[in-house]
């Protein structure tokens, strides 16, 4: 049986971008594990030769014509932002100098 | 009867001969919430004077008459963009986000001349069929507030059950419409993926997602589907809706899928699902025992192809360009986000993600195959009447145990309808569902139309 262990979920999480507490962790350790465990039915089912589906309208290449529409105002992209600066969004520095 | 009570069919009846205002119906709504949503706890936000002003500006404009929904208010379930309206999918993380565009479905309502009263409750991102996941406050079902409405769309059909509007959207994923309409003894119609566009409805699953009316009826809820349903070209999984013919009900062969009458089927729900059926035959409709995939592995499937869509569809919430940061998701998100992560990461996505995926396609192929037999399937929506609040404390899979038997036709896109069929010794509502192949939803509405017509369940309300 599937059980996943601190050092794996604390991996996910990074994947995840999520910050959880050593109980969070624990926690989801056994959650995610029970879970994992309950899935694993799947393994009895005989899928030799099965394609997968990935969506059920059987639509293909959408596309539309490459024309110029209202869209949103530089005002109404950034009403929502927590920080902005000169008209842009303001994060966090990513690069070290 | 108050104005709030009556049906869709009715008020527009009664708007049409212009024996009342929407302007009175829109405050006869106000006036209920005012007096029972402190007990229900249905709304997350009422939009009172919107609603107000856009009542009179129909009346202005002398629209009620001709627009099929002129006048008729209606709630939302606040996980579809509303412009000048907060949209919080009962998160944190949107606690105050104001969307600067609106969901199709809105626009669609608002086009028909409907009014938007207000945005209701949901589990927090929709995960969850109780509304107890929500990270504001649990909704009690009307008919007992000790008990859980369902969900996640509960605040929608709580809404509708306590005539604290005249209808409402929900939007299902697998089981988010049809459970909570089951556990609040309304009708719920989830429609085929990709009728209803999805645009501007915060994505959930988006494989499954699909927009759909909560009603008091079907009549109702065939008035809200014709206003929505239909191809956007903002939302690209959008089809072209061609409906399936609809049958005489002397020409239907409904069937009766024997693993949805389970030994875990609580026997009170199995007898009066029974009891609608022989509705149906008295009607002259035949009756074919079918054999379909056991649901429990729709769950297992289900379980990997949401939270992988659910790890990808969150991983948009930065804490940058709109909403708090990531530390604000609750519990419930937290789980689904790690568990989709994990099973789409690298080594594992194969033996999860792509195996659900292939075994999905059998279930297809199930469905395909019994629709060759049958025109419709006929089942209970959930195994139990609505369970008691707290019930899902501690339990991960909760959710997933209460929709065993909407699952499988979700992930295969198909349309269901939930409706009332009864109430269980202790009060609560029992529902049946009526499934049928993709585009079938006129054929759906035309059988629950057909069984409210010679029942009146439908014509019950709680006491409040």
């Amino acid at each position: 049986m599937a059980k996943l262990t601190v050092k794996e979920v604390e991996h996910i999480a990074r994947l995840a971008n999520l910050s959880l507490t050593p109980q969070e962790i624990e926690l989801l350790a056994n959650q995610l594990s029970a879970t994992l465990d309950y899935v694993a039915k799947l393994e009895e089912v005989n899928t030799e030769g099965v394609s997968s589906t990935f969506q059920t309208t059987g639509l293909m290449n959408v596309t539309r014509e490459d024309e110029v529409k209202p869209s949103l105002t530089q005002e109404q992209a950034l009403s929502n932002a927590r920080s902005t600066y000169g008209g842009y969004f303001k994060v966090q520095a990513v690069l070290e100098e | 009867m108050k104005l709030n009570q009556l049906t869709i069919i009715q008020a527009r009846e009664k708007l049409k001969k212009k024996e009342i205002s929407p302007t009175e119906l829109v405050q006869a709504c106000l006036t209920r919430i005012a007096a029972v949503d402190t007990k229900v706890k249905a709304y997350l936000t009422v939009s009172s004077e919107q609603a107000l002003a856009q009542a009179q500006e129909l009346e202005k404009k002398g629209q009620i008459a001709t627009l099929p929904l002129g006048g008729i208010p209606i709630a939302i379930k606040d996980n579809f963009l509303t412009i000048g309206l907060r949209t919080t999918a009962a998160a944190k993380i949107l606690e105050n986000y104001q969307p600067v565009y609106e969901a199709t479905v809105v626009a669609r309502l608002r086009a028909a001349g409907a009014i938007i009263l207000g945005k209701t409750n949901l589990d927090a991102w929709a995960h969850g069929s109780s509304t107890e996941t929500s990270q504001f406050f649990t909704t009690h079902n009307p008919w007992n507030l000790a008990y859980l409405p369902g969900g996640s769309s509960g605040g929608s059909a709580a809404a509708v059950a306590a005539d604290m509007t005249l209808g409402a959207i929900g939007s299902e994923t697998a089981g988010s419409i049809r459970q909570p309409a089951s556990w609040c003894g309304v009708v719920g119609l989830k429609p085929t993926y990709g009728v209803v566009s999805r645009y501007g409805l915060i994505a959930m699953a988006s494989s499954t997602d699909s927009p759909g009316p909560i009603t008091k009826t079907a009549s109702d809820a065939r008035l809200i589907f014709d206003a929505i349903a239909g191809r956007d070209p903002y939302d690209a999984t959008s089809v072209n809706f061609q409906p399936l013919k609809v049958k005489e009900i002397n020409k239907i062969r409904i069937g009766v899928p024997k693993e949805y009458f389970s030994p875990e089927i609580d026997p009170e729900v199995k007898e009066k699902v029974l009891a609608a059926l022989m509705e149906f035959e008295k009607m002259g409709a035949q009756r074919l025992e079918v054999s379909l995939l056991d649901p429990h592995l729709s769950i297992a499937v289900y379980t990997i192809v949401q939270r992988s869509e659910v790890s990808s569809n969150l991983a948009r919430y930065d804490g940058i360009r709109y909403g708090n940061p990531r530390s604000d998701f609750g519990e419930e998100a937290k789980r689904r986000i790690m568990l989709g992560t994990y099973t789409l990461s690298a080594g594992y996505y194969d033996a999860y993600y792509l195996k659900a995926e292939k075994v999905r396609s059998l279930i297809i192929q199930d469905f395909e195959k019994v629709f060759q037999q049958v025109d419709v399937l006929l089942a209970p929506t959930t195994p139990s009447p609505a369970l008691s609040i707290g019930a899902t404390v501690g339990q991960p899979m909760f959710g997933e145990m209460a929709d065993v038997l909407v699952e499988a036709s979700s992930l295969a896109g198909l349309p269901g309808l939930s409706l009332n069929c009864g109430w269980a010794k202790n009060g609560l509502p029992v529902g049946f569902q009526l499934i049928g192949p993709k585009y079938s939803e006129y054929q759906l509405l035309s059988l629950a139309e057909k069984y409210q017509a010679v029942t009146d369940y439908h014509q019950k309300r709680p006491n409040l």
